[in-house]
């Protein structure tokens, strides 16, 4: 069917993954995260802030199941029952959606918190790109906000207009960074930042004769000059992390870094997990403080 | 904290800024708006540690900022910005 | 005096050709990849309507997105101008009382507010985001898959105020799909794609001011839905559309030209 063909290039691997050191069963408090996002969900468990599980997967049509799938996704290769959770704290694009959800926080929030944990306290600031917005966000050694700019208005730059392109030039999702590499000269980037008017031009190069390889190129630019001006206009203080999706896309990263002129910090962690954490530890925080579920 | 409202896209980058450390929640701002931008939440949902107030421009126009503003900000003799001006503590500034 | 204004747009390029004040030829094309192309056919196709040769014709003046592809197709074009002032012009050729005009193009909506002569005083632009221009309404027609020129008739059969949360036409996209499968009617949908779109013309407007008469001018202009929101959401009784609205910044074009006559 045209539908299913069409819709294979989006495609990337859901993983779920816990940590089989840590014996769930002395945990004082598990608090959960979940971010829902427009694209995909996360949800991480903690055991007294410590990460011992986590879930990714698509988010779908339908978000309050979203949630409720994420989690037991998550929680899937290990023995802990829903039950045992302490708090939960919803985050996200589809936070209202989060049934299970004791408090909903921004993203703003919970990535900062995620980043200096999964990153480390070092980290000041932060670049989430996710599915459908961008956030430019600078924290302080306590993963506490300082100054933030989100985008959510234009498709530009984001998941979602990676994922057309992918779509028009036929390319997967997870191969657009190694293919954007496949030119014998950098070119440079599509002059239209609005991803509709850039569909045409590129059909316009194609055209021309340029290959699906450089039309990638150009357009992976185009992506990372809009990061790049939504990250200069909030400034850029070392040490700077990556968080979200797009920061597996090595096709714009890999261009956004020099403009930027920092190395990325690194992370053993999956980047898309980094709301999930600052929520699971947010909540964490507010059953230390006897603001949990089972104080009121 | 900063919180810059707003978005960049083609045409070019309409943010409203708070200084949320300025910002005491007195909903001027919300008197002086036309458009109704701005609301004041009782819980800062980007920093749940606040105990104040805070005044946000409201989560259904942040994407249209420079459209719900045009009318502020005609093309020529532009006058100061009534929210601009009518907040007491200068927490609110534009960048366009 | 035969003189012709020529509009290379982003998606179609327009050809008037005019003698002593009265349009007596004019041919529309797809621009295409190639500018020039686009505009030697768009030509040849207006002087054979107009039965003239291209010796014929005194004065050439060129606008739109591909100006400058109009001096490279006739390298005597004596004048390129730019969009607002050939909106302008066009406006008041056909309505001398014109006192704003919209121009929403395929990529870009652009209004100006005009002095008696068609200068303009003050304009505004929506650019570079298809959010603001015809390139909105057309995917969202590819979303709701319904031919375009049934999108306007269809959103008239609506009474419905669905606000879109979307501003961007990506997004928008999902948001329609969201709201078929949410089993809304599609006359609905339909009307909240175009007040939205109109929204931002509207809002372009405010910067100016409204002052009437008011003009609009594009193939936008076609669309009965998208004028009727316009005209509620700028709360005015009548705009006035000239036969062959998209022609209306060629048409500025060629009167430019015939001024330049001695």
């Amino acid at each position: 069917m045209a539908e299913e063909k069409k819709s294979e290039f989006w495609r990337w691997t859901e993983t779920n993954w816990f940590d089989p050191r840590i014996d769930w069963k002395k945990a004082q408090y598990v608090t959960v995260g979940i971010d829902v996002g427009s694209v995909s969900t996360q949800a991480v468990i903690m055991t007294d802030g410590q990460i011992f599980a986590y879930g990714n997967m698509r988010t779908g049509s339908d978000s309050p199941n979203s949630a409720r799938k994420g989690l037991d996704f998550a929680l899937e290769k290990t023995d802990m029952p829903q039950s045992r959770i302490d708090y939960c704290i919803g985050t996200g694009y589809g936070r209202v959606n989060v049934p299970m959800a004791d408090r909903t926080l921004t993203e703003i929030a919970c990535h900062a918190r995620g980043a200096n944990i999964i990153y480390g306290p070092q980290i000041r600031t932060v670049l989430d790109v996710g599915g459908q917005d961008m956030k430019a966000i600078q924290c302080d050694d306590k993963g506490r906000v300082t100054n933030f700019l989100m985008n959510d208005k234009c498709a530009a730059g984001t998941g979602r207009g990676m994922e057309v392109f992918a779509d028009l030039l036929g390319v997967p999702i997870v191969e657009v960074g190694e293919r954007s590499y496949q030119v014998k000269q950098e070119p440079p980037a599509v002059s239209n930042t609005c991803v509709v008017y850039a569909k045409s031009e590129a059909t316009g190069l194609l055209r021309k004769g340029w290959s699906t390889e450089e039309v990638l190129a150009a357009y992976c630019r185009a992506m990372a000059e809009r990061m790049y001006s939504l990250v200069e206009r909030l400034g850029v203080t070392p040490e700077f992390a990556v968080t979200g999706g797009m920061a597996k896309n090595r096709g714009v990263i890999g261009r956004l870094m020099p403009m930027i002129g920092l190395e990325p910090a690194k992370t053993k962690w999956d980047t898309q997990i980094a709301g999930g954490v600052g929520a699971a530890l947010f909540g964490y925080a507010l059953c230390q403080k006897g603001k949990g579920r089972q104080k009121k | 904290m900063l919180a810059n409202y707003g978005y960049q896209d083609g045409s070019g980058e309409y943010f409203i800024t708070i200084d949320t450390e300025k910002c005491n929640g007195c909903g001027d701002c919300m008197e002086t708006c036309s458009a109704k931008v701005f609301v004041v939440a009782q819980e800062d949902p980007d920093d749940p540690m606040r105990e104040e107030p805070v005044a946000m421009v409201a989560p259904d126009k942040r994407k249209k900022v420079k459209y719900e503003c045009n009318p502020c900000k005609p093309s020529i003799n532009r006058p100061p910005l009534p929210c601009v001006q009518g907040c007491k503590t200068g927490a609110i500034s534009h960048s366009w | 005096m035969i003189s012709a204004g020529i509009d290379c747009g982003a998606k179609t390029t327009k050809v008037i050709v005019m003698e002593n004040g009265t349009i007596i030829g004019r041919a529309k094309g797809i621009t295409g990849f190639d500018q020039k192309k686009a505009i030697l056919e768009a030509w040849d196709l207006a002087l054979k309507g107009a039965k003239l040769s291209a010796e014929d014709v005194r004065q050439i003046c060129g606008t739109g997105s591909g100006k400058n592809a109009v001096k490279i197709a006739f390298p005597n074009t004596q004048e390129l101008v730019n969009d607002i002032k050939a909106m302008g012009k066009g406006a008041n050729f056909f309505f001398p009382r014109t006192g704003t005009v919209a121009d929403v193009g395929a990529e870009e909506g652009r209004a100006a507010k005009l002095d008696e002569k068609g200068n303009a005083v003050d304009f505004a632009v929506n650019e570079k985001c298809a959010a603001g221009a015809g390139a909105f309404i057309e995917a969202m027609a590819r979303a709701l898959e319904t031919p375009l020129e049934q999108m306007g008739p269809l959103a008239l059969e609506s009474d419905r105020e669905i606000p879109m949360n979307a501003q961007c036409a990506i997004f928008a996209e999902s948001e329609v799909v969201g709201l078929i499968h949410a089993k809304t009617e599609r006359r609905d949908i339909s009307k909240a794609i175009h007040d939205a779109m109109a929204a931002r013309v509207v809002s372009m407007i405010r910067r100016i001011g409204v002052k009437e008469d008011v003009v609009m001018l594009g193939g936008v202009a076609y669309n009965p839905g998208f004028v009727e929101t316009m005209k509620r959401q700028l709360a005015v009784t009548k705009i006035f559309i000239p036969e062959g609205p998209e022609f209306g910044m060629a048409v500025g074009a060629a009167v430019v030209a015939a001024a330049k006559e001695g």
